[in-house]
């Protein structure tokens, strides 16, 4: 699915490319201080970053949103919401995870933390109240509500520990 | 006068021309380094201004900041990306040290060096210099291109390479038996494959329980521990540049992040010391006799780095334009030259090794940009 190749910078960050359907190189520099720097390569040199444009946290998110292609926004990092003592967490399942295979009720997420699986987010389309027979894959983001203990033992089970 | 005047008015003396000498190389886009070793020949022994009394306060700052260079450079480094990019650069990695070592080791042997000091000239010869190639990718716009992680996991392995070389050296020059020599590689491979290991599996919590702190207390709490493991280290023989390095890798995460900043004013200060000092130590009549074979050695590891990563290039399936801005930012040795010399010289290496070693890395930390900024093509770079 994704065309995006990922490589590491070892001591500055990540770099992400991938070639556009002209074939322009083009990608994305993430510093591990958080900068991004957004390159593009000239035709005659690909190897190049022929223009280089330095991001911060707020124009990232503004070209993003210019964009306006974003299918899941929190797909990297697990994001969290807190409403009056309750917890919404954004969880991803990773490939080692022991969820990645088992359905939602092979989980018991609800009757081990108590805690309520509200949709799950999947390239190409999300699913809003799963039910136990919903089928877990590696990618997946569930979106989880619940108090914090229990959003951490959802946590634990889906990665594992 | 007294002392204190003496000592502050010498202190202030070398700070303030370090301050002239870095804004000099800022202003022609090159490395502080050998301006820093110019202003140390300068003052030292010899020199135009010999300085004596803030002569001992200097070493230790000198000492102070090879540790915290190393720390700097640990903590740029997570367990992560050193096990995944040592997979990838392992033969460029070993033809890189291969062909970079030997001609330090040859050139010594042939000026008539003992072994060990030309065991040392071989570290001079071999690494590159991390800040400064470091710096270039970020001020040339090359981050973004197909070369940079290929030359980085070069980096990351003559950065490990190092931490192995260190205690070997070490061990050699102490004139000890092949045992003990053995058993302080075998401590020091121990201490990166724990460092890995508390980097990778308990990383984060490790970092983030130990470093919850204000930043005072950060601080402190990093330079103590930092400064107790080189210790540690420098009682059985490990080096403490290696100690100080491990304990970088061990701590990751946002508390690694928070932490470079943190310490970035103490490395510029105290690594600015130790180049000082190292000029200082050096002592300049010594230099004439070796510009021959310095010019000689500039040249031949200049060439043997252009095949290394020409070599890497092609394998990588990089260009011949990205082949040669990958060859260009690898020329450049720095900082770790000057580690390695300095230890050289701690052993007994000699007057001629630190001046071999001052004389090569004022060539080709200078160097190094220079060449780099021609196999530029011009990126533009906003923001």
């Amino acid at each position: 699915m994704s065309r995006i190749k990922e490589t590491s910078l070892p001591g500055v960050g990540v770099q992400y490319e991938f070639t556009t359907s002209k074939g322009r190189r083009m990608g994305v520099v993430h510093h591990h201080s958080g900068r991004r720097e957004m390159f593009l390569c000239s035709p005659d040199d690909p190897d190049s970053a022929a223009l280089t444009v330095g991001l911060d946290d707020e124009d990232a998110f503004a070209l993003g949103e210019a964009l306006d292609v974003l299918q899941i926004v929190e797909s990297v990092s697990p994001a969290k919401y807190e409403v009056e003592g309750l917890v919404f967490e954004w969880i991803p399942i990773t490939e080692e995870s022991p969820a990645s295979g088992k359905t939602i009720g092979d989980m018991r997420l609800r009757t081990l933390t108590g805690s309520s699986v509200v949709a799950v987010l999947r390239q190409g389309g999300s699913t809003p109240a799963p039910g136990p027979e919903f089928g877990l894959i590696a990618g997946d983001t569930l979106v989880v509500a619940g108090t914090p203990d229990g959003i951490d033992a959802v946590i634990d089970l889906v990665d594992g520990r | 006068m007294t002392h204190t005047a003496i000592l502050f008015l010498e202190l202030g003396g070398i700070i303030a021309l370090l301050a002239i000498m870095a804004r000099l190389a800022s202003r022609l886009s090159l490395s502080p380094i050998p301006f820093y070793l110019l202003g140390g020949l300068m003052f030292g022994e010899g020199g135009l201004i010999p300085v004596v009394t803030s002569e001992s306060f200097v070493e230790v700052g000198a000492q102070v900041g090879v540790v915290v260079l190393l720390l700097m450079l640990g903590l740029e480094y997570s367990g992560r990306e050193l096990m995944t990019s040592l997979k990838f650069s392992a033969p460029v990695g070993i033809m890189d040290f291969v062909l970079n070592y030997v001609p330090g080791l040859i050139a010594g042997l042939l000026l008539g060096m003992e072994l060990i000091p030309s065991l040392f000239l071989g570290g001079v010869t071999y690494i590159s210099s991390t800040g400064v190639v470091a710096k270039l990718l970020g001020d040339l716009g090359w981050t973004g291109n197909r070369e940079t992680p290929m030359v980085l996991s070069v980096l990351v392995f003559e950065d490990l390479a190092v931490a192995f070389l260190l205690p070997v050296l070490g061990a050699v020059a102490l004139g000890s038996s092949l045992s003990s020599a053995i058993g302080s590689v075998v401590i020091a491979l121990l201490g990166v494959g724990i460092a890995l290991v508390v980097s990778i599996k308990y990383g984060h919590e490790f970092s983030a329980r130990a470093f919850s702190g204000s930043n005072e207390v950060n601080l402190l709490t990093l330079l103590g521990i930092t400064l107790i493991v080189a210790g540690a280290a420098e009682v059985i023989h490990v080096s403490a540049a290696v100690g100080a390095f491990l304990v970088g890798i061990a701590v990751s995460g946002d508390a690694a992040n928070r932490a470079e900043v943190q310490l970035a004013p103490l490395r510029d200060l105290f690594a600015a010391v130790f180049f000082v000092f190292f000029g200082l130590s050096t002592d300049p009549s010594v230099l004439p006799a070796v510009v021959g074979p310095v010019i000689a050695l500039a040249v031949v590891t200049t060439a043997t780095k252009f095949a290394v990563a020409w070599w890497a290039g092609h394998r990588g399936g990089i260009g011949r334009r990205g082949r040669l801005r990958a060859a260009a930012s690898l020329v450049a040795r720095g900082e770790f030259s000057v580690i390695i010399a300095a230890l050289g010289v701690a052993a007994g290496g000699g007057s001629r090794l630190e001046a071999i070693a001052a004389g090569y890395v004022l060539i080709m930390a200078t160097l190094g940009p220079v060449v780099a900024r021609f196999a530029d093509r011009g990126a533009v770079t906003v923001g």
